[in-house]
């Protein structure tokens, strides 16, 4: 019923106080007290679905990396192809070790402003944002700059109303910007930085505020009608549906970009440059397929399998599960697991064990739900 | 009818050598959400303070305790397809299990209301 507690004392968000005045019940989560759910997880998680709700995703660490030689040095961490990711474009990579085992994974804007050096947002994952500091700070080279933005808020809008709300709020903020891109906007005097990306497989946008004006932007934000906060309990059952792994779970050191489905991090051009973490392995693996795959199995019924539960073909264990839940929108179980590449294939019947009963699990593909960002052109 | 309460927040009823058990508004409210019951097979031996049910949250799977002994003589069908009884009437139709108790004297051990609020106002 409780989490394990931290071995040192969880850290308060910028938001505490506004999050406890909001009915939250507070848990403990990546080293931050952090709140689990306000109304109830499937009410916010069904509301974020059909309306939009406001994530106060804080906890994650925002970064820069700034200074001539930025993009290459990045390219020297990421497979992503940085060098093409044109002022305002966000992308979605992945840090790596030198055995090309995932660090974190991440997302990189390019925000360089014009006449001005080579500068990178990165948005990391709390729980491990300490160890990426330490390890870009030990691979940057030295004319580079990494600076934490340890004084700045993030809020994530998302949902199928986000767009609308944000447009009432911030007229003309939205029409320009398409799904993966960033933006700065001043409101007022607050100064934002907004890119239209998340983790719902909704769209939406992730907003980044000084750590002393958030409450007054959750406030604004809140005032529209579409809008609900919504904690981490519904972050992570609509991530789960939207396929989106999560790090520490279904993503880690063990884990490898194309045994975790993450082939699409590693663009073409980086195939052929080469020249970032593990780029011999992850290359090998592409190129003859890794042994194990990341694949979403959809269960009969509500009983749900989680984290570490073994997958079986027959007899046989072939995998286990990453991490799994129940789907309010599908109204069923559904899981992530690593499996044998020879059971990865999508109608594949398996079966999961749960507290000592065999339960059917059939491969289907991810996401579960489908996404339904904001594509430019698309609209 | 008297009803009885313990630490793990399950309450048993009990009528002649027959109880009913669920879980309290309290625990309800503290699992958030329920979306899955598993109650146990009628005839299941359960021995006081072993594992007896589960009750799955979004975020969670929990054990629901037997307060007393006996033999589950039914289980509550409705909570199959709808779980969420749980939250809506966790001291009512939300109900888990019914037992033939086998030692009324294991009840003496367990809090009756007054003391149970005490206890959940101590948390």
């Amino acid at each position: 019923m409780s989490e394990e507690p931290e071995p040192d004392a969880p850290r308060t968000l910028p938001l505490d106080a506004w999050h406890r005045a909001h009915g939250a019940r507070m848990v403990p989560f990546a080293g931050y007290e952090m709140p689990l759910q306000y109304e109830g997880i499937i009410a916010e998680h069904e509301w974020t679905r059909t309306h939009a709700g406001l994530f106060d995703v804080s906890h994650m660490g925002q970064l820069i990396v700034t200074g001539d030689g930025a993009t290459e040095a990045l390219e020297a961490l990421l497979p992503a192809d940085v060098s093409s990711l044109r002022p305002g474009r966000i992308r979605y990579s992945l840090l790596l070790a030198e055995n090309g085992g995932i660090l974190d994974d991440l997302m990189v804007s390019n925000a360089t402003r014009e006449g001005g050096p080579s500068a990178y947002y990165l948005v990391v994952n709390g729980a491990t944002k300490w160890d990426d500091i330490a390890h870009l700070r030990e691979h940057l080279p030295d004319e580079i700059t990494l600076t934490h933005l340890e004084d700045r808020a993030l809020l994530a809008l998302q949902g199928p109303e986000a767009a609308h709300a944000l447009e009432r709020v911030m007229r003309g903020v939205t029409g320009g910007l398409g799904f993966m891109q960033a933006t700065e906007y001043d409101f007022g005097e607050l100064h934002l930085g907004i890119a239209r990306s998340g983790y719902t497989g909704e769209d939406g946008f992730e907003i980044s505020v000084a750590a002393g004006q958030a409450e007054q932007l959750a406030g604004r934000l809140c005032a529209e009608i579409e809008v609900k906060p919504a904690g981490l309990g519904a972050r992570d059952s609509l991530r789960l549906e939207a396929g989106l792994p999560l790090y520490g779970h279904d993503l880690s050191p063990e884990t490898d970009p194309v045994s975790a489905g993450l082939e699409f991090a590693i663009s073409k051009a980086r195939r052929e440059s080469a020249g970032f973490p593990g780029a011999q392995r992850i290359l090998e693996l592409l190129a003859n397929g890794a042994p194990t795959r990341r694949v979403g199995l959809a269960l009969e019924g509500r009983m749900a399998a989680r984290e570490g539960a073994p997958v079986f073909a027959g007899d046989t264990q072939v995998g286990r599960v990453t991490s799994g839940g129940f789907s309010p929108t599908l109204g069923d179980a559904i899981a992530m697991a690593y499996v044998d590449a020879r059971h990865a294939a999508d109608g594949t019947a398996l079966e999961t064990e749960v507290r000592g009963k065999r339960l059917p699990a059939r491969v289907v593909p991810m996401p579960f739900v489908p996404h339904r960002y904001h594509r430019k052109g698309a609209a | 009818m008297p009803r009885y309460f313990t630490e793990d927040h399950e309450w048993i009823e009990v009528d002649g050598d027959t109880a009913t058990i669920g879980i309290t508004d309290y625990a309800q409210g503290q699992l958030g959400d329920i979306v899955f019951v598993e109650v146990p097979a009628v005839g299941t031996q359960l021995a006081k303070g072993k594992e007896a049910a589960v009750v799955e949250s979004v975020k969670a799977a929990s054990d629901v305790f037997a307060p007393v002994s006996g033999t589950v003589s039914e289980g509550n069908a409705a909570l199959e397809d709808e779980p969420a009884l749980v939250n809506s009437a966790p001291e009512g139709d939300g109900w888990f299990f019914k037992l033939t108790i086998t030692d009324a004297g294991e009840l003496d051990g367990l809090m009756d209301e007054a003391k149970y609020k005490a206890f959940v106002a101590s948390l």
